[in-house]
């Protein structure tokens, strides 16, 4: 399936930066005139990842997070976030909704919940003190066809 | 301003704006922790109608004030969801915690 455009971009985790990793990916695939919802599920799935890498990832640290943004020639959108921080010993049980590492009370522990109901796919690898990526697929369809 | 809080006689009403992402949610939630803790409603209203974003930050935002709510012997209503916000609210089945009308505007 041929690529037809990509695009990479990295910075640093603060939680300042997960709006600007928002609309940055937004920006890269309006050339595909997403429909509102489409733009908007995308957006938040990019939201989730991004958090979890600054929450949880490099949660008392910063570090740099990489986004890569793949588009296809059958509408498919590839988006690839990336840290390299402290890993998920167990990623079943981190991607069971609710489960949360936080003791705060603050975090609702849905973010790969709404990735997975939001995106067509949700691949997660990980290990442990080394980085966590996670992949994300949803295929496009123009808005006036 | 992210943030517009109204104190009433049993209610504080919080109108929130823009994107309520984990960066927003943490100041939010001081803010409107201390409103409640000052004023002791009965009812908290957490008021979405000029809200254009919100992951599932925002839906912890509102568990937390929950939690808050509750151990002061009230309740949270989320009030004038709009559509595209929803979605990720009924992800998360916030609406069988938290009263969701669309209204609730008290004289």
């Amino acid at each position: 399936m041929k690529r037809t455009n990509e695009m990479k971009l990295s910075f640093l985790s603060k939680s300042v930066n997960e709006g600007f990793a928002r609309s940055a990916v937004a920006a890269f695939i309006a050339s595909l005139d997403p429909t509102v919802d489409a733009l908007s599920d995308i957006k938040t799935a990019v939201s989730e990842a991004v958090t979890n890498a600054v929450v949880h990832g490099y949660r008392d640290s910063l570090g740099i997070i990489y986004i890569a943004v793949r588009l296809y020639e059958d509408g498919r959108v590839e988006i690839t976030v990336k840290d390299k921080g402290c890993g998920i010993e167990d990623v079943e049980k981190a991607m069971e909704p609710l489960y949360t590492s936080c003791d705060t009370g603050e975090r609702a522990g849905l973010g790969f919940a709404v990735m997975q109901s939001l995106m067509d796919k949700v691949k997660v690898r990980s290990k442990p003190q080394k980085g966590t990526r996670v992949v994300l697929t949803k295929r496009i369809s123009p808005r006036d066809r | 301003m992210p943030l517009q809080i109204e104190i009433q006689a049993d209610s504080v009403r919080a109108l929130l704006s823009g994107e309520i992402d984990h960066h927003a949610a943490r100041e939010l939630r001081e803010e409107m922790d201390d409103a409640v803790k000052k004023a002791m409603p009965k009812v908290l209203y957490i008021d979405f109608r000029e809200v254009s974003f919100m992951d599932s930050s925002g839906i912890g935002l509102v568990m937390g004030r929950y939690k808050l709510m509750q151990s002061l012997g009230g309740e949270v209503r989320v009030t004038n969801v709009p559509a595209h916000i929803r979605r990720v609210m009924r992800v998360s089945g916030l609406d069988r915690l938290a009263v969701i009308d669309n209204g609730g505007r008290s004289e």
